[in-house]
């Protein structure tokens, strides 16, 4: 299966292609040429999984392949950083998610981008996305996703701050980098600390779930804990980063400001569910070596689910609302993750978490497209700008309803499937997870219901222009998400994807569905009343009543300002200030007094170089005896 | 005797053969067919480079007078491929009027030096090895003196020979001694027979500043500068690379093979011209204004850098010692290379005649800075790893202090390489260099060099496939 290489250097090719002579071709050759070789990739991806899934099982799972390998710095025999391509059941799932919602964007993107300034560029670092987001879910050991995580990292920068000339664009793009880069500072000394003692980077030996492997950490601790869960934890600390877990959520709601089909694809379908993705990789590691950390996770996971759904019920600002949105619903991954076990129906979790990755790619992607739409339309981010829009956008509002549906987990659409047996999973792991996280279900029900009622219903805003549908270039990909998301239910996911490799066959738990299907059509329920006509003044009156905890909730309970406090006062203020004198003093005074030093004894010699050969002869010689006597003395 | 001993000459023969094919074409050539010249002995060359890529089984002939070891083809066909691009920028000086009737001479002396180096490499017996050295230092004063119309041309190869004798009567007078305390010159049998008697280290000291020399170390480096600002600037490439390369290389494996038993002393020894070296030499760098000069001070100083593989004196070290040569030479080649073109152009060779070049020359000038970043050993080019590796394995055997100097004097390094850059990029003046396009075999040269600069500290398994050959020695 050599051919997967393509799959990467398609995209690769596009960025360097587009990169150094986008800005010699036309807006629309830049485009076609980006989304062809996206198209190819994706349609390459279809036939991998295809060719892998149709592959006979081998004791009942399906064999990982290496398709690829390169190895590219060697230190011991055991310890190398290859570069390579893993073909497993997750990393076919994701090639096949990735390459589809990209393919999707840049379709969209035709119309949306439209007329931009650097419409050339945006295809360029669309493509490097792909490759990175590409590379790092293929990658066959953990330096190799450390590279193409950073990869993502700065492509998501890119296009975050696509906008350059907006201050707000350009903070959130530095926000971003920084906030994941600190992560990933965790990130780096997680790898290092787990390659120490298991002296391999590679997938395959760390996730062979053989504990003798770590026989080099065991016994050892620091500050209390196991050198293991450190190095685990601090993995963690990286995807958390990665996946806008909280308290390093900061940066997603802000990464907004890029355009809005970076959003659909990078903080909504696939960068941001990259720490997801590496806790399911290395799902066994932590399972086997350090089932705290596995329970901590969960912890965060829930905790960051709660949290984003309160903040999200209160936003006013569209895409906030679906960034909030996105960061609970990632919560839910990582809940679900946190709480599995490993084998047969214990397993559940890991299944219905890479279930829920997949069909919260499709819909939420969706969403955003479809808000993009919106916006497009009316030119404002904000629901106040919006109401009344069913009758002049049919499609966007069609779509946008069935997103809104599987989100909230109503049957047949998607999410209902995924999100029951994350449900599932956790009343399985204890009743009060199961109990907390349905109700977060109940509130992702209102605030989406409160978001659609708010754009289509209620009452029409004043408009410059007149609000219309969107052009076909940005509703075909609206109506091929819908489609998914109408189907991918039905897929069973068990029987690709579980935590050994073997068959889980998926059965719905009616007690546990029952009971998120009637919260999530009270939430519903609540939320057409409070919003529907958009003349109801229940909510204004509760957020009179409540006017701390709204405004609390408003401003995201005060994280950003914490963080602020933390970087501006204490790290700025009181740590640089005592470095920034040691370095402008000592540091620089000590190379000022080599330079200084420097000149003098250059001064001082210059004699030496007299020109005359004579002289040249006797240094020479008077050199040789003084060595001559030295050595002999010595 | 068994004539067919020649036949382990591997590298040698051809050599010769190539020498003696274009002896007689300038010779016998037609007015016509030498109009070709340039081009057929690039060729040849070329050729005998490629041939020369291959190792063998590792031999001995003529009674252990001539040794081959497989590290000896990597070297070799570093120096080849450095002498090939020195062919290749000496295009232009060599179509001049005044020498282009005599450029057959230019290659003839050139190779004549190659060979020396060869046997001087190859040598597993005094007698050889000296021989070698003379043949290496002899032609190369013709060399500096080519242009010896120009006053500074003929100064260079007066200075060159005077010393270059003075260097080698010291070391042969220690090559003597040490056959008067041994009664051998076989390196093999050598090393038993030192003992390190005062004699002995005496003798040894005599040989070693004829090495010194030729790789100009402080203190006997003085002629180093005069020679590199007279001579054409192709031949102080030649001088600055080849002769240096192949000269540290010769200089380690003697160490190792010959003097283990008085180790201490020729490290302490090499302690003490490294510093010097580096130092010194840096010193007189950041006040030149001609920029050949200004090359000659820096390449004095990389000499010590170079010395920081053979102190090691290990495989490592023999390692970093060879990846050093072959970065050096890229960058060197390159930055002369550039010089070289813009002297031919313009005549001009001081620093604030490249003041604005960027603006008019946009290529050259940053050929010339990235050949300057890789030479004060900035990353990601290869020169960083060339002294990282260098650095290490100094390091390796405990010389913390010794890198430390090294280090500090990186900076300093830093400073005056970044002068010219400065000069190119920054500066702006009234009458900057003319654009102009240089000749195609320089273009390649440089194409070839940029490529080195850029890709050999990236490329890892370069830097492996010596240290394969490494442990071989």
């Amino acid at each position: 299966m050599e051919y997967t290489l393509l799959i990467l250097l398609l995209p690769l090719a596009t960025f360097l292609f587009l990169g150094l002579v986008g800005m010699k071709l036309s807006e629309r050759t830049a485009g076609i040429v980006g989304t062809l070789s996206l198209g190819l990739a994706a349609v390459l991806s279809y036939v991998a999984a295809w060719q892998f899934f149709s592959a006979p099982r081998v004791e009942g799972i399906h064999p990982p392949v290496v398709a690829w390998n390169f190895e590219w710095l060697r230190f011991t025999d055991q310890l190398h950083i290859d570069l390579g391509i893993l073909l497993d059941p997750i990393s076919v799932m994701m090639l096949v998610v990735i390459t589809t919602v990209s393919l999707m964007v840049h379709l969209y993107s035709f119309g949306y981008m439209k007329g931009e300034r650097g419409f050339q560029r945006y295809y360029a670092f669309l493509s490097l996305f792909s490759f990175s987001m590409l590379g790092l879910v293929v990658a066959t050991n953990i330096f190799q996703t450390y590279i193409f995580w950073e990869l993502v990292g700065v492509s998501s920068y890119l296009l975050i701050g696509f906008y350059y000339t907006k201050p707000e664009a350009v903070a959130a793009s530095k926000k971003a980098f920084i906030v994941t880069r600190f992560a990933d500072l965790g990130f780096l000394i997680g790898i290092l600390l787990l390659s120490y003692f298991a002296g391999t980077f590679s997938f395959e030996t760390l996730t062979s779930g053989n504990a003798s492997v770590f026989a080099g950490a065991a016994g050892r601790t620091f500050l209390g804990c196991s050198v293991m869960s450190w190095a685990t934890a601090l993995i963690f600390m990286g995807c958390a980063g990665k996946s806008a877990m909280f308290p390093l959520h900061i940066w997603l709601p802000d990464a907004m400001e890029g355009p809005t089909p970076v959003s659909a694809l990078i903080h909504a379908a696939t960068m941001v569910v990259a720490g997801v993705y590496l806790v399911a990789r290395l799902f066994p590691l932590y399972y086997f070596e350090t089932p705290e950390v596995l329970v901590f996770i969960a912890v965060v996971g829930a905790v960051t689910s709660l949290y984003a759904a309160v903040v999200a019920c209160v936003q006013t600002d569209i895409k906030r609302v679906l960034a909030f949105s996105t960061i609970s619903q990632i919560g839910f991954m990582m809940v679900a993750l946190g709480v599995s076990g490993m084998e047969g129906h214990d397993g559940l979790g890991y299944m219905a978490s890479m279930f829920h990755l997949f069909t919260h790619a499709m819909f939420k992607a969706l969403l955003f497209l479809g808000a993009g739409a919106i916006i497009h339309a009316v030119h404002s981010n904000e629901m106040s700008r919006m109401g009344g829009l069913r009758k002049k956008m049919p499609v966007t509002h069609i779509t946008f309803l069935i997103a809104c549906l599987a989100i909230s987990g109503i049957p047949p659409f998607s999410g209902f499937f995924s999100k029951d047996e994350i449900l599932a999973a956790a009343f399985a792991f204890s009743p009060w997870m199961g109990w907390t996280m349905s109700v977060i279900a109940g509130i992702t029900a209102f605030y989406m219901f409160r978001l659609y009622y708010n754009i289509f219903w209620a009452v029409p805003a004043e408009q410059e222009h007149e609000p219309h549908e969107a052009p076909g270039s940005m509703t075909v990909p609206l109506v091929i998400l819908a489609a998914i998301t109408c189907v991918a239910g039905f897929i069973p996911f068990g029987h690709f994807v579980s935590a050994t490799g073997a068959v889980l066959p998926i059965h719905i738990d009616w007690r546990v569905a029952g009971l998120s299907v009637l919260i999530a059509c009270l939430a519903i329920a609540l939320a057409t009343c409070f919003y529907r006509k958009g003349t109801n003044s229940l909510p204004d009156r509760l957020e009179a009543t409540f006017p701390r905890l709204h405004r609390a909730a408003y401003r995201r309970f005060y994280i950003d300002e914490a963080y602020l406090f933390v970087t501006r006062r204490i790290i700025f203020g009181g740590i640089c200030s005592g470095l920034a004198w040691f370095d402008r003093h000592v540091i620089d005074g000590a190379m000022n007094g080599l330079a200084w030093l420097t000149g003098r004894a250059s001064m001082a010699i210059r004699g030496l170089q007299s020109g005359q050969v004579q002289q040249y002869a006797y240094v020479f010689l008077l050199g040789t005896l003084v060595l001559t006597v030295w050595l002999i003395l010595m | 005797m068994d004539y067919s001993n020649f036949l382990y000459m591997r590298e040698e023969l051809p050599l010769i053969a190539v020498m003696v094919i274009l002896l007689l074409y300038d010779l016998f050539g037609s007015e016509r067919s030498l109009r070709h010249f340039q081009l057929v002995a690039c060729l040849l060359f070329g050729a005998h480079t490629v041939w020369c890529l291959f190792p063998h089984e590792s031999c001995e002939a003529f009674g252990g007078m001539y040794v081959y070891r497989p590290m000896l083809t990597v070297i070799k066909s570093i120096l080849n491929v450095g002498t090939l691009l020195v062919f290749m920028q000496a295009h232009t000086w060599l179509e001049g009027d005044r020498t282009r009737i005599r450029r057959g001479e230019f290659y003839f002396l050139t190779l004549s030096t190659l060979l020396g180096m060869y046997f001087m490499m190859s040598a597993g017996h005094f007698l050889l090895f000296f021989i070698g050295l003379e043949t290496a230092s002899i032609p190369m004063a013709a060399l500096a003196a080519f242009d010896k119309y120009k006053r500074r041309s003929a100064e260079a190869g007066a200075k060159y020979i005077l010393t270059a004798v003075f260097a080698s009567a010291l070391s042969l007078y220690g090559i003597s001694m040490i056959y008067g305390t041994t009664g051998t010159l076989y390196f093999d049998d050598l090393a038993a027979r030192i003992d390190g008697s005062p004699l002995q280290i005496m003798a040894f000291v005599f040989f070693v500043v004829g090495m010194a020399f030729k790789i100009s170390l402080v203190p006997f480096h003085l002629w180093t500068a005069d020679v590199y600002e007279g001579a054409p600037t192709s031949v102080t490439a030649y001088l600055s690379v080849i002769s240096k390369g192949s000269a540290a290389f010769v200089l380690m494996t003697i160490l190792l093979k010959v003097f283990p038993a008085i180790a201490v002393e020729w490290q302490w020894m090499l302690y003490a011209l490294i510093v010097l070296s580096i130092t010194v030499a840096n010193l007189f760098a950041i006040r030149q204004k001609n920029l050949k000069r200004f090359l000659a001070f820096s390449s004095i100083s990389q000499a010590g850098y170079l010395m920081l593989g053979v102190i090691s004196a290990d495989a490592q070290g023999m390692t970093a010692l060879v990846y050093y040569v072959l970065v050096y030479m890229v960058s060197n080649l390159a930055a002369f290379g550039v010089i070289s073109a813009v002297e031919q152009r313009t005549g001009k060779v001081m620093m604030e005649d490249y003041n604005g070049l960027y603006r008019t020359n946009p290529k050259l000038s940053v050929v010339m800075m990235l050949a300057l970043f890789s030479l004060a050993g900035i990353p990601p080019f290869a020169g960083f790893f060339s002294k990282f590796f260098i650095f290490a394995a100094a390091a390796g055997q405990g010389y913390y202090g010794l890198v430390l100097i090294a280090l500090l004097n990186t900076i300093i390094s830093l400073y005056y390489y970044l002068l010219v850059v400065k000069a190119m990029f920054i500066n702006s003046t009234d009458e900057p260099i003319a654009p102009f396009r240089s000749d195609n075999y320089t273009r390649i040269s440089l194409m070839v060099c940029t490529a080195g600069i850029v890709l050999l500290g990236v490329l890892s398994v370069v830097y492996e496939r010596i240290s394969l050959f490494g442990f071989g020695m």
